[in-house]
């Protein structure tokens, strides 16, 4: 254990920290951005609650753009758009702005099919009792949906830490951009495989609480 | 406005009421060229019976049923709910009408998420009510449907009948005037339909409920129905008195739905074993149904001894069809041609139906 130096804690731990904040606050971003976009989706398609296609085919090819561009070639092509928001292109806040615009197109997405597996029926029935729209979204499709939601974040969450690994590219930090600086170019096998260590224990951590919500939550 | 407990509650109300459902001239199509869903269906019900509409699958039926609330919106027609134009309304007003009009579901549609009680609630909340009374009025509505004991239950906790339970308790949770059923039991078991048709029946006597049901089966008609109406191809056929209809067929398709419930249902292999008929005579198969006030006299006996022919019994039956009694008997009738004609024509006056020949294969 020779090669875990004080200073080589001190870089884990700080490389852990920043991959939790990427990860997690490109998160929180998209999940207040992808719901609203996956409701208007949903809404808005067809058998919607007020289908508009107008609206909802563009919106549903801009998802689906953002989805098939690959995230390094994301990240490099919005660079301006990064530096109008965060203020700089470089850096772990940097990288949250590219993190947060993937994960809202892929978690809008999933959002989506979350929302379309609700039993029509149970919608069909607040209609008849005379819910309005926003209450059909706001005490129906989300509050049925929630275990699929739930479910949906734990797959995002999963993804982000992956993506989040390529942050290093931009100097975004975390667990990859060390993994990648000490394991591979210093080589020292034994940062890459805590760093490898860390990141499976991070993703079981994430999956089995996203599990435990959903079963939680069920009731079926 | 008194009413009369029991079977026909609905059909003792005065008929010079304003209905409580008044459907005129709807017509739908779903794709402009299309199979017709709806082809001028008018139809009126009125306050406290309970009117079955009849039909296989893709009759129409439950398009119509689902334009009384106007889930389905017809491309023609008019829909007035107690005396409320439903196509004049805005969209506000559709949703405060909505909630005078009850329904229950075929499969139940609950909320897989809320428990018993904020299922039942659900319309309520949706209403706006204050939270102190929605508790209230759950804890009125739980034990008419029999459920105290699952108020805090999650669907898939319940068998089948208990959801319809919930399903029914909710549909009544805002006090509504109409109930409409779209095959409420349609996905239940005989027994727990029963119980299920019971307890409508029972809410609709207690409540004064209007009742529109539609049903692909006949013995939920006979069941709890006070009248008909069968369609095909989006049109009403046949429509009618319960009893009427099931005793005086006049439509094929009719035919064919009472047959299922009433057939007097003769095995093949018994036909095949009647007795020949002798030289100078003639076999007659009919089926008789006895109702009315000759239904208790002697009237087999009478006939074989006044106009000397034979009878054999087949089969034969005491049933009840909206609370109302009727026999139904298949005979073989031996004899000359002209006693049997005699005989026949005495049975007629004495108020019994008698239809020779009819598709006897159970």
């Amino acid at each position: 254990m020779g090669w875990l130096t004080p200073t080589m804690q001190d870089l884990l731990l700080q490389a852990f920290w920043e991959t939790l904040v990427m990860v997690g606050a490109s998160a929180a971003i998209a999940v207040a951005c992808g719901l609203p976009l996956a409701l208007l989706l949903q809404v808005t398609g067809p058998g919607g609650l007020r289908p508009m296609p107008w609206l909802q085919r563009p919106l549903g090819l801009l998802v689906n753009a953002l989805r098939s561009t690959p995230f390094i070639i994301l990240m490099v092509a919005i660079v301006p758009f990064t530096r109008l928001v965060a203020g700089t292109s470089i850096g772990t806040g940097a990288a949250i702005v590219p993190l947060a615009l993937a994960a809202t197109a892929f978690l809008a997405r999933l959002f989506e099919n979350a929302l379309r597996e609700v039993d029509a029926g149970v919608v069909e029935a607040a209609r008849a009792m005379g819910a309005s729209r926003w209450q059909i979204v706001t005490k129906v499709l989300v509050p049925e949906a929630l275990p699929g939601l739930i479910a949906a974040v734990t797959v995002a969450l999963v993804s982000l830490v992956g993506f989040s690994a390529m942050a290093g590219a931009i100097g975004g930090g975390g667990l990859g951009d060390l993994g990648i600086r000490f394991g591979y170019q210093r080589f020292m096998p034994e940062v890459m495989a805590s760093v490898v260590l860390i990141l499976i224990i991070l993703v079981q951590g994430l999956q089995s609480l996203g599990d435990w919500l959903v079963r939680r939550l069920s009731h079926r | 406005m008194l009413l009369l407990p029991g079977h026909n509650a609905g059909a003792m109300r005065d008929v010079t009421d304003p209905p409580a459902i008044r459907l005129a001239g709807l017509r739908k199509r779903f794709v402009a060229g299309g199979a017709v869903a709806l082809d001028d269906v008018s139809l009126e019900l009125r306050t406290g019976e309970i009117f079955g509409i009849v039909g296989r699958s893709g009759a129409g039926k439950s398009t119509l049923i689902r334009t009384v609330n106007l889930l389905e919106r017809p491309n023609a027609g008019s829909i007035t709910v107690m005396g409320q134009d439903l196509l004049a309304l805005d969209e506000g007003g559709l949703r405060a009408a909505r909630r005078g009009i009850g329904m229950v579901f075929q499969h139940f549609n609950l909320h897989h998420r809320r428990t018993v009680a904020e299922n039942i609630a659900f319309p309520l909340e949706v209403a706006g009510m204050p939270a102190a009374a929605r508790r209230a009025r759950v804890a009125e509505l739980l034990p008419l449907v029999g459920l105290d004991a699952k108020r805090d239950a999650f669907p898939a906790q319940l068998s089948g009948g208990q959801k319809q339970r919930v399903g029914i308790a909710r549909a009544l949770a805002s006090a509504p005037a109409v109930l409409l059923c779209d095959e409420a039991t349609s996905a239940l078991d005989p027994e727990t339909t029963a119980e299920i048709l019971a307890l409508i029946r029972r809410l609709r006597d207690q409540l004064e409920l209007t009742v529109l049901l539609i049903t692909h089966e006949m013995g939920v008609v006979k069941a709890i129905c006070d009248r008909v109406a069968v369609m095909e191809a989006g049109r009403i056929i046949e429509q009618g008195r319960v009893f009427e209809v099931f005793t005086r067929p006049a439509h094929p398709t009719t035919r064919r739905f009472v047959a299922e419930v009433i057939g007097h249902g003769v095995p093949p292999g018994t036909l095949a074993r009647l007795p020949e008929p002798g030289l100078g005579q003639q076999r007659r198969l009919a089926q008789v149904l006895f109702l009315g006030p000759h239904s208790t006299r002697p009237v087999i006996s009478e006939a074989s001894r006044d106009f000397g022919i034979d009878i054999n019994i087949v089969s034969g039956r005491v049933d009840e069809i909206a609370g109302e009694p009727f026999g139904v008997m298949a005979l073989a009738v031996y004899g000359p041609a002209a006693a049997i004609d005699a005989a026949f024509g005495w049975m007629r006056v004495l108020g019994l139906l008698i239809e020779e020949d009819v598709a006897w294969a159970g």
